[in-house]
């Protein structure tokens, strides 16, 4: 039963916070601000697990493909695809559900557990509105960016470790990449990016702003945030696959 | 004025408060006391609709919070400033940008403007100065005071305090009582305070309600304390020898007996023991 109440108060959490700001600019001011913790926070662990992906699966794809019937180019394309449909979007999202739903779900565990959510509500500021939408709209901004980044970046990584192991040569790799593009393919990855935002951030957002306890609960929440966060990204990583695929 | 009407409040099968009624007054500072878990939180938290009263009413100025809508709510709440008991200051903000905050929220001020209010109130709580310390780098004492300097930085019609005095040295204590109650008096506000620390009972208890247990079991005023002959509230008020002692004093005092200082000096020297002043 106890699901069924979180579920509730999730949505509750999410209609509570739509409501009209007492102060455009300090929350376009919040907004700026949790868009640069939760977007260039995150840049240096994008990039590199991104080059390492993209690195890992190249060499794996050369590994696997033992057939000389299949040309080199195929390497190419199955790592361009792997990551644009799948390493970008969902590994990256899962290793930002620790990263970034970690340190929302604490940062408003210690300010609901230290009464600054009271603080504000007692000032007359909607504290959902003030403290969660800000971070669910810079999430749903800056993730898909780094999910592009991730796209990029995995996509050279297997180039450089294509050539730096003599595996595949960057021009047959170069060829590769544009033999059979679909679009549509980066446009399934955005879509997976922008639910795996507002999941991460809602989830771990809900957490955090309700704890009740002192540190222990913090820690706590914030390892259910992310638990949680992952599960659901996993579950959506399926729906949207079946759906739109 | 704040007046509370017949307030219940239960969490689950535990009544947490019953049948609560007291008036607060304009220009005073009230006092809501009681040993832990009396209930004295959970009151100010009704009064400030943070809880939500399972009956009565809380009415300020002949304005029910109770029966309004939350847009009034709102609009009310902005003349209500709180000081918490850990201070609730934002960790991320520097003292400045924490007694800004509200101005930045909900005036059009300039910044130049609502830097010279900044500095006027963080001037009143004696902290010129701090404007870029974070509160991790200040005292408990000064963080009672930036959390003072913010309450009133909007100039609110009601303050309320949740013990103040916590986590403070007796001699601290004394200051942020006597900077409460000088703000009190010079903007005629309502003041609440929370507290079970005795000496601010006595030093600005003006107008002090006694909880036992979720009830209201005593009101009067510090003056009136000394005398009442309430067995709970005495024994909680007055819980060590030496307190008790000094109420008798202060008995004695007040009738007369024990007539100025200059009486206590005679008889301890006649004792044999020098006060030292």
């Amino acid at each position: 039963m106890k699901i069924f109440s979180t579920i509730g108060g999730y949505l509750l959490m999410i209609k509570g916070m739509l409501t009209k700001p007492e102060n455009l600019k300090m929350y376009w001011k919040e907004l700026m601000h949790q868009s640069v913790e939760i977007g260039i926070g995150s840049l240096g662990i994008v990039a590199i697990i991104s080059v390492f992906m993209g690195a890992v699966s190249a060499v794996q794809t050369s590994y696997q493909l033992t057939t000389p019937i299949l040309p080199k180019e195929t390497i190419a394309y199955i790592v361009r695809d792997t990551v644009i449909l799948e390493f970008a979007p969902t590994l990256v999202c899962i290793v930002l559900a620790g990263v970034i739903g970690s340190k929302i779900a604490g940062e408003l565990g210690n300010m609901r557990v230290s009464e600054q959510i009271d603080a504000l509500e007692i000032m007359g500021i909607n504290s959902k509105s003030y403290l969660v939408m800000p971070k669910i709209v810079a999430a749903l901004i800056t993730i898909p960016i780094l999910v592009v980044l991730a796209m990029v970046l995995g996509i050279y990584g297997g180039r450089l470790a294509g050539s730096m192991g003599n595996i595949i040569p960057t021009e047959i790799y170069d060829r590769g990449l544009v033999e059979s593009f679909i679009p549509k393919n980066v446009w399934f990855g955005l879509s997976k990016a922008y639910t795996f935002a507002f999941i991460i951030s809602s989830v771990s957002s809900y957490y955090g702003y309700n704890v009740k306890g002192g540190s222990l609960e913090i820690g706590r929440a914030s390892t259910t945030a992310v638990i949680t966060s992952c599960i659901l990204i996993l579950f959506a990583d399926y729906i949207l696959a079946f759906f739109l695929l | 004025m704040i007046e509370i009407k017949n307030v219940s409040k239960r969490f689950g099968d535990k009544e947490i408060l019953n049948d609560i009624s007291a008036i607060m007054e304009t220009g005073k500072t009230n006092l809501i006391i009681g040993a832990s878990g009396s209930g004295k939180t959970v009151l100010q938290k009704c009064m400030v609709g943070l809880f939500e009263v399972d009956s009565g009413e809380i009415i300020f100025d002949e304005r029910s919070l109770t029966a309004m809508q939350e847009e009034d709510r709102k609009e009310l709440r902005q003349q209500i400033g709180m000081l918490f008991q850990g201070s609730a200051l934002f960790d991320s903000m520097t003292v400045q940008q924490n007694v800004k905050f509200p101005l930045d929220m909900f005036t059009r001020w300039t910044n130049a403007q609502k830097i010279e209010r900044v500095n006027d109130v963080l001037e009143r709580v004696n902290l010129q100065g701090t404007n870029n310390k974070y509160p991790a780098e200040i005292s408990g004492g000064m963080k009672k005071r930036v959390g003072i300097a913010r309450a009133i930085v909007l100039k609110p019609k009601y303050l309320f305090c949740d013990e103040p005095n916590s986590g403070l040295d007796p001699q601290t204590s004394i200051l942020i009582d006597k900077l409460i109650h000088e703000i009190t008096i010079e903007n005629n506000i309502t003041t609440v305070i929370n507290t079970h620390d005795m000496n601010s009972v006595m030093e600005i208890g003006e107008n002090i309600l006694y909880l036992y247990h979720g009830k209201k079991e005593w009101e009067g005023t510090n003056k009136e304390i000394i005398f009442s002959k309430h067995e709970k509230l005495n024994e909680f008020i007055f819980a060590s020898e030496f307190l008790r002692d000094a109420k008798n004093m202060r008995v004695l005092e007040e009738r007369g007996i024990i007539d100025t200082d200059k009486n206590i000096d005679q008889l301890l020297k006649e004792g044999g023991t020098d006060t030292g002043s």
